[in-house]
């Protein structure tokens, strides 16, 4: 289990491929890695957004990491879990969040990815602070549903 | 009785600081700790609260030592 916030670019591939490599116990043992990556929009609420700083809460935001991936490991039939969420300036595109989930079976693993990624977006303490295309600047006061309504 | 007390993001602009601490001799609520450090009388439904990193509610007693936190709804990921 690697759980880190970081305030450098998140290079996703190769923290990927630098994880498995350190962890030999994955290879040919696990048929389904599902990562998602959270990346920074151009816009917010019809707004042009040119850049973003994600403060939070150090000390407690690792924990709430650490708590939630070992509540996905016991609930779901997982081998192992990834969590890298980035803090500080943000530019356009950069990826804020990895999330990353290894099993023998996909089904396992992408629940425990979305059930990790909703509990991250409602509860981990990170906050984002836009600046807007006219130098405007503003808290983003929520999250959207992580759920498809139909 | 000694408190540590942080806010964060827009909680910490409004209230206008980011760390308070606070002597007590006896024992309060976390309610009654936003009251004391910040002079607001009524705390936000949406405003999270925690106590050595763990969330609790408006009602939980802090005690000697404890670092509360307030802060906004959280927006990550």
């Amino acid at each position: 289990m690697l759980i880190e916030v970081t305030d450098k670019t998140i290079d996703a591939w190769t923290v990927i491929k630098d994880y498995e490599g350190s962890h030999k116990e994955l290879a040919g043992k696990h048929g389904a890695n599902v990562v998602f990556l959270g990346r920074m929009r151009d816009f917010n609420e019809s707004d042009s957004i040119a850049e973003m700083e994600l403060e939070h809460y150090p000390g407690m935001t690792e924990k709430y990491l650490d708590g939630i991936a070992k509540q996905a490991m016991q609930q779901w039939d997982i081998m192992d879990v990834l969590i890298v969420h980035r803090v500080g300036q943000i530019k356009l595109a950069d990826t804020i969040v990895l999330v990353a989930v290894w099993a023998t079976h996909r089904a396992h693993a992408y629940e425990a990815n979305q059930f990790i990624m909703e509990d991250l977006k409602s509860k981990a303490p990170f906050w984002k602070k836009e600046t807007l295309a006219d130098g405007e600047t503003r808290w983003v006061e929520k999250n959207t549903p992580g759920k498809v309504s139909r | 009785m000694s408190i540590t007390i942080k806010f964060f993001a827009s909680l910490k602009e409004r209230v206008g600081k980011s760390v308070a601490e606070l002597d007590a001799s006896s024992d309060l609520t976390t309610l009654k700790v936003w009251q004391a450090t910040t002079g607001k009388d009524t705390l936000d439904s949406n405003i999270l609260i925690s106590i050595n990193m763990e969330y609790v509610d408006s009602q939980h007693v802090v005690i000697d030592g404890d670092e509360v936190a307030f802060f906004p709804p959280v927006t990550g990921g």
